[in-house]
């Protein structure tokens, strides 16, 4: 069976065997992360907690660490479908937003908003989004006539993401210590600290936005194809282009505000899936799930790594993440 | 001066030209240096620099001069100098228009090194560091040459590609350290930035031989890179050992990369404008790219310090941040004007 006429079965065994795979690593990965920490849980424990036959301490320290990983696995959904999305629209797998400068914008937007306001989780997301929008806009701007079809995306997009790299240390010289210090441990991408109001905000962006992302699902696979096949079975291949970069930037910003820019899971997530399930396309449910674990993964990671100290997600997922890129472009030299 | 512009894309651009850019550029050398001796929180008049530099006698404005403003002054000369002339380096080597040391990762490699050397032997002088940077910079170059390939003319998307991967593993390993490492975070931290600020000249000293090398094969190397410019066999034909050449560039590059980030820190993209600017105003010949990009390194680099003085005030902005964003903006246009771009 070639992987087209798999894929129109509809349930293809291969990707389902793939996705609950990654669901169960991801929850064993929750069960341990929720177990970490001052006060250790064994996994057994942290089960019957869950199951709500734990005692009244171990119920306050699951309830306590919970949030952190619900944090961290809608992060991970949220930048992998934004990275489907991107890579799918620019028929560019390196067209992802943590290369194209969009999650530095959204940084730049939530660094304007935490120094001028001091502002909580909710507004940061607001300047994120803001950020994230303009630079977008900016980077296609620059890349006319094409667009997001430019073969200049990548390059305008890393030039732009350095200007803005430079913006933002501009901006943490010029504040005050305090500000200053709580903009720096954003930036890096941490998960630390993250409770449920970091999370209401972010599961409500998921919710709204998910949805249109796989209701899309076909329109988006029609893309692939190019856009002229693509109007001929029917699609609005505009609206449709429109509307899902809108809500991929609207999931980038959210799960920055969340988190802080996360770098490479948006790239890595989406051709991660595509090696497993080996099926052409966006996979959107398998990215998804991949995103998941590589946020819960770094986190945990970050946690478990070195006795000393704490190293957030960001850099661990800098370092996997930069190893990753390294490693397509060396197979990419044949 | 209408055939000059007719034969502007040749090697050969008529001689005028080319005194009149070298004149135009020991100016504007002369004219940032002086600048950036004269200006800062307590601003200081062309006399009273002059009189500072020429007829010292001991005054406040002429110990400011000598203990602050001169060393600094001196330091953005030999730095912007190095990154100049390892850009011009590096897109002759790999003849791509985006190679340069600070783009791809290689300043951040010494970066890497030295923040190791910190938090494992505690080493604190530039003069000790500056052999972990040598160290960092050559891995990170040949991590580059490998990655990006070398041979030809490569893919510029790929070298960038390549550059961003390589600075992302780095950056990480680096914040890794600090947070394992808090006791030298603080001095680290602005340390990375990349700035003019505070260096003591007796520690150039120790650097000096660093930069005197990497020069020296430059010059040793130009001619042949004009040969290769030509091709690989016709490189052969003249006589030029491609393989030797490349190596021995990388080589430079990796010495001038590392005395500059030893010197002040990883900073990017005055190795990748210069060039720019050099060749479309006197054409492709390597000695003179060189030659010119050596003299105007360091008027951008002060010329961006100076400007980080001056709209930082009263504080100022880290040179490092001031071209990330003229030299982003300078990279976007570069960006535009490639032809079409391979992916």
């Amino acid at each position: 069976m070639t992987a087209s006429v798999r894929r129109e079965s509809g349930l293809d065994r291969r990707s389902t065997v793939v996705v609950a795979a990654l669901a169960l690593v991801t929850s064993t990965l929750v069960v341990l992360s929720v177990g970490t920490g001052d006060y250790e849980m064994s996994p057994g424990e942290v089960l019957a907690t869950l199951a709500g036959s734990g005692t009244k301490a171990q119920y306050l320290v699951v309830m306590g660490r919970l949030p952190r990983v619900l944090v961290a696995i809608l992060v991970g959904a949220a930048l992998a479908l934004a990275g489907t999305i991107f890579q799918t629209i620019t028929r560019n797998p390196l067209g992802s937003p943590d290369i194209i400068g969009f999650t530095t914008g959204s940084a730049t937007g939530g660094i304007v908003t935490l120094l001028f306001f001091g502002a909580g989780p909710g507004v940061v997301s607001l300047g994120a989004l803001a950020g994230g929008l303009l630079t977008a806009l900016l980077v296609m701007a620059l890349c006319a006539p094409h667009g997001l079809l430019s073969s200049r995306l990548v390059l305008l997009g890393i030039a732009v993401s350095a200007v803005l790299v430079g913006v933002n240390s501009y901006l943490l010289v010029k504040a005050n210590l305090e500000a200053a210090a709580q903009a720096v441990g954003w930036l890096v991408g941490d998960l630390s600290g993250r409770d449920w109001s970091y999370f209401v905000p972010l599961a409500i962006v998921v919710a709204v936005f998910v949805p249109v992302v796989f209701a899309n699902g076909r329109a988006l696979r029609m893309l692939e194809m190019g856009d002229d096949t693509a109007t001929g079975i029917g699609v609005d291949v505009p609206r449709v282009r429109l509307t899902l970069v809108v809500v991929a930037v609207a999931l980038v910003a959210a799960a920055t505000a969340a988190t802080g820019p996360l770098p490479f899971i948006a790239l890595a997530a989406p051709q991660l899936a595509r090696r497993m399930t080996r099926l052409p396309g966006p996979n959107l449910a398998a990215s998804a799930l991949v995103g998941a674990t590589l946020v819960v993964a770094a986190d945990y990671l970050g946690q478990r790594l070195l006795e000393s100290s704490l190293l957030p997600a960001g850099v661990v997922a800098a370092a996997l993440g930069g190893v990753y890129l390294l490693w397509l472009l060396l197979r990419r030299r044949a | 001066m209408v055939q000059v512009t007719e034969r502007v894309r040749s090697p050969r651009t008529s001689v005028s030209v080319r005194t009149l850019v070298l004149v135009g550029s020991l100016i504007a050398l002369a004219a940032v240096v002086l600048l950036s001796i004269g200006f800062g929180s307590n601003r200081l008049s062309l006399g009273e620099v002059l009189h500072a530099l020429f007829a010292y006698d001991g005054s406040y404005n002429d110990v400011v001069v000598r203990d602050d403003r001169l060393p600094r002054t001196v330091l953005g000369l030999l730095v912007g100098m190095a990154l100049g002339l390892a850009g011009s380096l590096m897109q002759a080597i790999t003849r791509n228009p985006v190679a340069e040391p600070g783009l791809l990762g290689i300043n951040h490699g010494a970066a890497v090194a030295i923040v190791l050397g910190s938090a494992a032997f505690s080493v604190t002088s530039p003069g000790e560091y500056v052999w972990f940077a040598f160290a960092g910079a050559l891995v990170g170059t040949a991590l580059v040459s490998i990655i990006g390939g070398t041979r030809g003319a490569t893919s510029p998307l790929r070298l960038v590609l390549a550059g961003v991967a390589i600075q992302a593993v780095f950056v990480g390993i680096n914040q890794g350290m600090q947070m394992i490492n808090t006791h030298n975070l603080q001095a680290m931290r602005f340390w990375l930035v990349g700035s003019l600020v505070n260096r003591n000249l007796d520690q150039l000293s120790v650097l000096l031989p660093f930069f005197v090398a990497g020069v020296v094969i430059a010059v040793v190397l130009a001619r042949a890179l004009n040969a290769l410019a030509l091709g690989e066999d016709t490189a052969r034909g003249l006589g030029a050992n491609p393989v030797l050449v490349r190596v021995a560039g990388m080589v430079a590059v990796g010495l001038l990369s590392a005395a500059a980030t030893a010197a002040c820190g990883p900073i990017a993209f005055v190795g990748l404008m210069i060039p720019h600017v050099v060749r479309s105003l006197i054409g492709q010949d390597e000695r003179w790219v060189m030659l010119l990009s050596a003299l105007l390194g360091p008027v951008l680099l002060l010329g961006c310090d100076v400007l980080g003085r001056l709209l930082g005030s009263p504080g100022e902005i880290q040179v490092g941040v001031m071209t990330d964003v003229v030299g982003g903006i300078a990279f976007v246009i570069v960006a535009r004007r490639l032809k079409a771009v391979r992916r």
